[in-house]
């Protein structure tokens, strides 16, 4: 979401740093992977890491933590398709799998040795939670679930802008005598950059003597989701998605229908889920998923911050709603002032002569 | 067992209002409710000590009036509440806020020894989820996040079994106590409070902590002093600069708004035909 400059200049703060903290540059972002796979933010983190690196000047670095094997070298290699000039390799087979406790060690550590002024998580279950323990260990600052970051010219400062007060209005946050800066973002919030196999970088290696009997905590077991039950909102080309302006559980049976002719995801607002209308992986917004869609159907939303930062990078937004002083007016593309319960089969009948499927009559 | 469980007292977001024009907060009138995740903490919390046995001591930071959290709390059936309230905290971040309450879940450990401190997995004003990891690293405890069940405890053996939310799938974690547990919304059903609790909580004491009593060590570490971010502006999202088309609609023919709806789609915006011509069904 892009800022407007405000009406009156604000009272800027001088940050001014420590003599030992002059010496943090660069920017690091943390690839996450388990199992063998990259989750696609860390990739999506990178484009960014790339522009900030180059506004500041500096290298842009990646930092791949695992077991040692071909797996985690290939992991280096991918860093650097993906803008990274350096790569930190942590290779040790503690770090096999996810756990808080030797995850945060081995960060920790190579960020003491090595000093970043920035470091970038993603907003996953992993990232937050290791992002939280090692902003602590290292008694800095973190933002989380970050929707722009930028860097003020003058003192070379991370903007880190998020929605706040419940996503009702967006705020920019800056770290003060303190490095690294970090934080944490969604995934799909940020765009994804187009590997260069071509590029190359340097792998340094860190040594992060951890000790498996040292670790208190033993992951027992881990248990796959099945594939079918969970939405795929984050990748759905079209997503419709329900509001508190449905009015009742059972008119959310409306969106189903739509979204069943459309083979579109079903999403909703945190008020919908909260309401129990529907199930919590479902949720498009600041708490829940970020989608990108080509068209995004939004029936009896209002467009209140937490929620329109999830899925304002939509190419088209159809918004629906009753009220026409609703504020997803102001940023959807195309905009019905008229109640869910008739527009909604309406607009499943026209899609469903469109595309040639059978017109069912919802009661 | 001792459990503590950390609350925050937030304002009831479904109700927050920004001013359309000078895009502040505005705040009359918003209800303040227990963190709707916190909730989940203290079913946990409660469910252990139905089961076991032990003492909930429930405790928060936060100004006097978040004090009906903490009475809310004990009406559920905590056993203890602790305010921890002073003005040098206000102000804090999520590093601050964690050095306190920190701080006194280490000194309520030298009246009984804490096994457990359950959090909510954030709250719904921050929605940070930093709070529960810097409790736990300052107080060198095992980390749990957005745990969905508790397995099993084992006071003797000092072990605690979880299932632990991750990316694609569920982690069985095994850990020692103590340990700190955040809990996932929908983990559990929370209970209503019962009459005897109700009035127990309306005549409980809500102790109140200071610095002090909080056995804060280093005073340069909280509040607004003690926090590393600070908010430099806050402001309102921009209008794209053309408002959103609006076709219209006559509630007497919903039927016609919707075929000039698609009429424009298909003419103006490519990948959305595109889209459309790929689920076309062959014909």
């Amino acid at each position: 979401m892009t800022a407007t400059p405000p009406a009156k200049p604000i009272k800027k703060r001088k940050i001014k740093l420590d003599e030992h903290l002059l010496a943090y540059r660069g920017v690091w972002v943390f690839i996450e992977n388990e199992r063998g796979h990259v989750h696609p933010v860390s990739w999506e983190l990178m484009g960014q890491g790339r522009q900030l690196a180059e506004q500041l000047q500096v290298e842009l670095c990646a930092v791949v933590m695992g077991a040692p094997g071909a797996e985690l070298d290939a992991l280096c290699e991918s860093a650097f398709h993906y803008g990274a000039d350096r790569c930190y390799r942590v290779a040790s087979p503690v770090l096999r799998l996810y756990r808080n406790e030797p995850f945060t060690q081995a960060l920790t550590g190579l960020v003491n040795a090595h000093k970043p002024e920035i470091l970038l998580l993603g907003a996953t279950a992993l990232g937050r939670d290791l992002a939280g323990s090692v902003a602590t260990t290292l008694k800095t600052g973190l933002t989380a679930d970050c929707t722009e970051l930028a860097i003020d010219p003058e003192d070379r400062c991370l903007l880190s802008t998020r929605p706040t007060f419940g996503g009702s209005l967006l705020c920019t946050i800056v770290t003060l005598n303190y490095r690294p800066q970090m934080a944490t973002v969604r995934h799909r919030v940020m765009p994804m950059p187009e590997p260069q196999p071509e590029r190359r970088g340097l792998i340094v290696d860190f040594d992060p003597g951890l000790v498996e009997d040292n670790v208190v905590t033993r992951l027992l077991e881990f248990l796959p989701d099945s594939q079918d039950n969970t939405p795929h909102l984050p990748y759905a080309e079209i997503v419709v998605s329900g509001g508190k302006g449905l009015g009742k559980a059972e008119n959310f049976r409306l969106v189903w229908a739509l979204a069943d002719v459309l083979g579109a995801e079903v999403g909703a607002t945190r008020a919908a889920i909260h309401a129990g209308w529907i199930s919590a992986d479902r949720q498009v917004g600041q708490t829940g998923k970020t989608v990108r869609p080509a068209l995004y159907i939004a029936a009896g939303i209002s467009g209140a911050i937490q929620h329109r930062v999830g899925m304002e990078a939509s190419d088209c937004i159809i918004a629906i709603n009753s009220d026409p002083n609703a504020p997803i007016f102001d940023f959807a593309h195309y905009g019905i002032v008229g109640d869910c319960v008739q527009v909604l089969p309406a607009l499943t009948r026209a899609f469903a002569r469109h595309l040639g499927k059978p017109v069912k009559e919802i009661a | 067992m001792h459990i503590v469980v950390c609350i925050k007292q937030v304002p009831d977001s479904a109700h927050i209002r920004v001013h359309p024009v000078t895009n502040t907060i505005m705040r009359q009138g918003v209800p303040a409710i227990i963190n709707p995740y916190d909730l989940f903490a203290i079913e946990a919390a409660l469910r252990l000590k139905d089961r076991l046995g032990g003492h909930v001591t429930v405790m928060s930071m936060g100004p006097t009036q978040a004090e009906p959290a903490l009475r809310k709390a004990i009406s559920l059936g905590c056993d203890d509440a602790i305010l921890v309230t002073d003005r040098v905290f206000a102000g804090a971040d999520t590093l601050a806020t964690s050095y306190v309450l920190a701080s006194a879940i280490r000194t309520l450990g030298q009246e009984r020894p804490v096994d457990l401190v359950f959090t909510g997995k954030q709250t719904i004003d921050g929605d940070t989820a930093q709070v529960g990891p810097g409790i736990a690293r300052r107080l060198d405890m095992q980390l749990l996040t957005y745990v969905s069940r508790i397995v099993e405890v084992d006071p003797a053996k000092r072990s605690i079994v979880v299932e632990r939310r991750a990316e694609g799938g569920v982690q069985v974690l095994q850990t020692a106590l103590p340990a700190l547990v955040t809990m996932l919304e929908g983990s559990n059903e929370v209970r209503f409070a019962s009459t005897p609790d109700m009035f127990r909580a309306v005549r409980a004491t809500v102790r109140h902590w200071d610095r002090n009593d909080a056995g804060i060590e280093d005073i340069k570490q909280v509040g607004l002093k003690g926090s590393p971010t600070i908010v430099s502006r806050v402001f309102g999202p921009t209008p794209r600069a053309e408002k959103a088309r609006q076709v219209p609609f006559d509630p007497a023919d919903p039927d016609s708004t919707a075929a000039s709806l698609l009429e424009q789609l298909l003419a103006d915006v490519p990948k959305v035909r595109k889209e459309l011509e790929q689920r076309r069904s062959p014909s």
